[in-house]
């Protein structure tokens, strides 16, 4: 079975969704069933965690789906440590994407703040899974204090722009000794599916689907696209040839 | 994960077995890869890739340009001592073997030190048997601090330690670690290391974790070519590079490539590899990894070292003597192998100059290691 493991729980969509911005609850609901998901992420900052009649939680069937509760707001480490607790307390599972975006235009993660909360949530026994830019040595550095996965961003949050930040992901995935999610920015099923053709485990989608003219079927879309990636990358891409390169040959020696 | 538990997934004759199977499409589709995986190493590394031996060259020497320039960073060993309680086979310092056995004094040290030293060398490599009575760690640490003001690099290539000997090294001013496995083929393994401490084959395997996480800059691995199988043997060599540099991103890992040469004792290699092989590995694990530093010794023709300059090598010794007090001294008797290119080293710097090469005598500087000098 090729499922994605993330701490070691099984999954057999590599596709996770997020919950905002959608017109309604109901509309959210239906997206996040096409998609056929098993994680479904929620800003702690939109949902009354404590409240079981919160509408937006009622819409999400916690024994279908892994809430994955995350710190989206979070202005540095300490809020996003407290808005972590929080949860917990709630009786979320102590999983966490791990969210700190001081920058409120493009909410770009900072990553000196995010490696600070990661290494006091990994401590406390949370599962952390962090929202990083594509920065390899941040990503090697969060792994070491424990993270569960690491999840750079394709392009700015919201943004739909694909899969701008290919060269420094493709380098993440190589490097990386936990599953790789890439996060933000995929606006089209064809870049979830290149993002996973580069080898990555697992994309995370929001916008794209929300604002879709119809956002179930295009969460439809990207359950295929994600597939289809994935399968290609197993299957062992032929990749684009170069041109033969004609040049003196340096193997001719072996035969003199 | 230790490299261990990753090597245990694996069975060396299956591994074997898969590599042989590998089809020429297998190895097409390997050579035009942007990122190898294991498959396609094996692919590389497979009887079919024979066939396809200068277009493997021709990647594999633009990528070393790419990622090296045309450099060639020189280095030297200096031998300690050759007492050793091990009864490896193959060795010249084999616990059996009737040879002369020396260990030099702290002042003989330096004399070979300073010939070096005065022969251009900045990159120093130690090398010792496993003897504690010999050499045990203060006294490494103490002949490593009598002779690092004379260079800017030294590694060590001696018996394995414990992680908190590996702190001491590094304090004392050591940044490299060389450890070969030899052979990944545990059997083999065990037959050929019948006593003493290197019995252990999972104590081996695990030093350069060990060297990784004590902080050591450089860690060098390798297997004795000619011992086992070489296709398998190259592929477990290419996982090990990958699981280490993996685990232990802050160090650069570089393989070296020895291949059995006559030592004191008279061993003939199992599985003798020819030199269309050899060049096939080396550019394998070239494609398999762009940024490792692969390391040729003296051991090998100066015509072959001077074609495989050009393949992917990175990093040579030169003029080097494989006897503890070879260098400052007249003795000869006790050398761990014969080496084969024995040209100058200043011959060797005109030979690198000539290829169009920089020959690079010092690319690290003590200062990023020694605390105490800030």
């Amino acid at each position: 079975m090729d499922d994605l493991i993330i701490a070691g729980r099984r999954f057999t969509s590599r596709l996770l969704v997020g919950t905002g911005k959608f017109a309604s609850n109901a509309v959210m609901a239906e997206a996040i069933a096409a998609t056929g998901c098993e994680i479904v992420t929620v800003a702690l900052r939109r949902v009354d965690i404590d409240n079981p009649g919160d509408d937006m939680l009622a819409h999400i069937d916690r024994d279908k789906y892994l809430l994955l509760p995350n710190t989206s707001g979070a202005r540095d480490a300490e809020e996003a440590v407290r808005l972590a607790r929080l949860a917990r307390a709630a009786g979320c599972e102590p999983w966490v994407k791990l969210e700190v975006t001081p920058d409120p235009y493009y909410l770009l993660p900072d990553p000196i703040e995010t490696l600070k909360a990661a290494e006091i949530l990994v401590k406390e026994g949370f599962i952390v899974l962090p929202y990083i830019n594509a920065d390899p040595v941040l990503a090697k550095r969060l792994q070491e204090v424990g993270t569960a996965t690491v999840m750079p961003l394709g392009a700015p949050i919201g943004t739909n722009r694909g899969l701008r930040t290919r060269e420094q992901v493709a380098i993440i995935i190589e490097q990386a000794i936990v599953p790789v999610v890439v996060d933000a920015g995929l606006g089209a099923p064809s870049h979830a599916a290149e993002a996973m053709e580069l080898g990555a485990d697992a994309v995370l989608v929001n916008t794209a689907l929300a604002v879709a003219a119809h956002p179930a079927r295009m969460a439809a879309a990207f359950k295929k696209g994600v597939e289809a990636g994935r399968e290609g990358y197993l299957a062992g891409l032929g990749e684009e040839r170069r041109q033969a390169e004609a040049s003196s040959p340096l193997t001719g020696f072996l035969r003199n | 994960m230790t490299f261990l538990e990753e090597l245990e997934k694996y069975n060396y004759d299956d591994v074997l077995a898969r590599i042989e199977a590998k089809t020429p499409q297998e190895v097409e589709r390997a050579l035009a890869a942007e990122r190898l995986h294991p498959e396609e190493l094996m692919a590389l590394l497979s009887p079919a890739a024979a066939a396809y031996l200068e277009p493997m060259a021709q990647r594999a020497h633009r990528t070393t340009v790419q990622r090296f320039g045309r450099t060639i960073l020189l280095y030297a060993p200096l031998y300690l001592s050759n007492e050793c309680s091990n009864g490896c086979l193959y060795c010249g310092f084999n616990a059996h073997n009737k040879v002369p056995r020396r260990t030099l004094t702290l002042d003989e040290v330096e004399a070979e030190a300073r010939v070096l030293h005065e022969q251009g060398f900045r990159h120093l490599l130690l090398v010792t048997g496993e003897h504690a009575r010999a050499i045990d760690n203060d006294a490494l640490a103490a002949a490593v601090r009598r002779i690092r003001p004379l260079f800017s690099s030294v590694s060590i290539e001696v018996y394995p330690m414990e992680e908190a000997g590996y702190r001491q090294m590094v304090e004392a001013g050591v940044d490299g670690l060389t450890v070969y496995q030899e052979t990944y083929d545990r059997r083999l393994y065990a037959e050929m290391h019948p006593f003493g401490r290197k019995r252990d084959f999972d104590w081996r395997l695990l030093t350069p974790e060990r060297g990784g996480a004590a902080g050591l800059r450089r860690i060098g691995i390798g297997a004795l070519l000619g011992l086992g199988q070489f296709r398998a043997e190259a592929f477990f060599i290419g996982l090990h590079a990958l699981h280490l540099s993996k685990h232990f991103w802050r160090s650069l890992v570089s393989i070296s490539f020895p291949r059995i040469r006559p030592a004191d004792g008279g061993f003939a290699p199992l599985h003798p590899i020819a030199d269309p092989d050899f060049v096939q590995l080396i550019c394998a694990l070239r494609l398999l990894l762009p940024d490792a530093g692969l390391v040729l010794s003296t051991r090998e023709s100066a015509r072959l070292r001077d074609h495989l300059m050009l393949l992917g090598v990175t990093q040579m010794s030169a003029g080097s003597c494989t006897a503890p007090g070879g260098y400052a001294g007249e003795e000869q008797s006790t050398r761990q192998f014969a080496i084969d290119d024995d040209r100058t080293p200043a011959e060797v710097g005109r030979m690198i100059r000539s290829q169009g090469y920089e020959a690079v005598w010092k690319d690290w500087d003590g200062a990023f290691l020694d605390k105490a000098a800030s």
